[in-house]
């Protein structure tokens, strides 16, 4: 398990040399992985889960798509969780951590999009419309409560001002 | 009139709203665009599980095939699952496409995706083999350095270590091999032209390698 892991961090050496091959016997990748660090277990240092937690619960799950990688319970989002454990214990900061999944996947993979670009529509959008709704309804509101003069009376009811509206009726 | 004022206030708000909503039902909310095509593939080493019926691209067992070390060539990086249905569909059109573009130098790789070897090994012969070697992937590393989200996908990597293309789902020979056959040309042009064809950016991270280095190599 342990080896399997070191071998699959070396995926984040960049560039390693190039060869006269392209293929190597299988056994000399451990001694390029020994500068990594294996983060701790689980529960053993709570303030790292905390990190993990905090960053796990920005990303998307690939597979089912409306949770983060946090909650789901899919494969994939495991596997994503353990590596953000793992760079996060050689050294890289949550933004760096979610700047490679960005790398990978896109701006989709963040739940909450960077108030960046054409994204700060989704920010400011809403203000604007409050903004534009108090405008509106302190407008009418204001024509809602004004105090109008009386109407000029129709001809037909001329003479008749006086004469109260129930009188008026019951005639 | 007050039904104008309506009318206009209706259209002013409306408007802007349906045609969003129109075009929001354009979309496939389920594909994720990759940032990949264009940037440098994610390089791997990985160990060989499946030899490879082809007997260019044939690998022993146990042998870690690196990205790093196939510059200047096109590489075909196929993600698949044993348990993955979809993946039935394309594999005889990868397998002969990996058959037929062998002699040309293009290398193609499957990398299991979450599923025991064991398994792909099974799957394997019971689709009546495969040209190519197979890869495993544990914990899913290069999948997810690849920003993949589900099989099958397949990622073609040029000769400047660029990822040239991404599919989603089943590829097809006709389109995998016009793709890497336009590869092959614009190389062959680059190098013939001189270096009035290269790309601007050639010189300064990665200079392109000329089509007889890849020649050369062993």
């Amino acid at each position: 398990m342990r080896r399997g892991l070191l071998v699959g961090v070396l995926v984040f050496v960049p560039r390693l040399h190039a060869a006269q091959s392209a293929t190597t016997p299988a056994t000399p990748a451990a001694a390029t992985a020994q500068s990594v660090i294996v983060p701790p277990l689980p529960g053993v240092n709570l303030e790292f889960d905390a990190r993990v937690k905090r960053i796990a619960s920005r990303l998307r799950c690939p597979v089912c798509q409306g949770e983060s990688i946090q909650d789901s319970p899919a494969e994939l989002s495991t596997q994503m969780k353990t590596l953000v454990r793992e760079q996060l214990a050689n050294g890289k900061t949550e933004t760096e951590v979610l700047d490679y999944f960005v790398a990978k996947y896109g701006q989709w993979i963040l739940l909450e999009p960077r108030a960046e670009g054409i994204n700060l529509l989704v920010y400011w959008l809403p203000v604007l419309f409050l903004v534009l709704g108090a405008g509106g309804l302190w407008l009418v509101v204001r024509k809602w409560t004004r105090v109008r003069p009386m109407p000029v009376a129709s001809p037909t009811l001329q003479g008749m001002e006086a004469t109260p509206v129930a009188v008026v009726v019951s005639e | 009139m007050n039904w104008k004022r309506a009318l206009l206030s209706t259209a002013l708000i409306g408007a802007p709203l349906v045609a969003l909503l129109t075009y929001g039902m354009t979309r496939d909310p389920h594909s994720i665009p990759s940032p990949l095509p264009g940037r440098d593939a994610p390089v791997f080493t990985r160990a060989v599980f499946a030899p490879g019926a082809d007997s260019v691209l044939r690998l022993p067992v146990g042998d870690s095939v690196r990205l790093a070390a196939h510059r200047g060539e096109i590489v075909v990086v196929n993600f698949w699952a044993s348990w993955c249905l979809a993946c039935r569909d394309e594999h005889l059109d990868l397998s002969q496409t990996a058959s037929a573009f062998a002699q040309k130098g293009v290398h193609f790789y499957g990398l299991l995706y979450n599923d025991q070897e064991k398994n792909g090994l099974r799957w394997i012969s019971d689709m009546g083999g495969q040209a190519y070697p197979a890869l495993s992937d544990p914990g899913a590393r290069t999948a997810i350095d690849y920003g993949l989200y589900g099989v099958p996908e397949t990622f073609v990597v040029d000769q400047r270590g660029l990822v040239a293309r991404k599919f989603i789902g089943p590829v097809n020979a006709l389109q995998l091999s016009a793709l890497l056959d336009s590869l092959l040309v614009a190389n062959q042009d680059s190098t013939r032209v001189g270096p009035a064809n290269i790309p601007p950016d050639a010189g300064v991270t990665r200079p392109v390698v000329p089509a007889a280095a890849g020649a050369a190599k062993p």
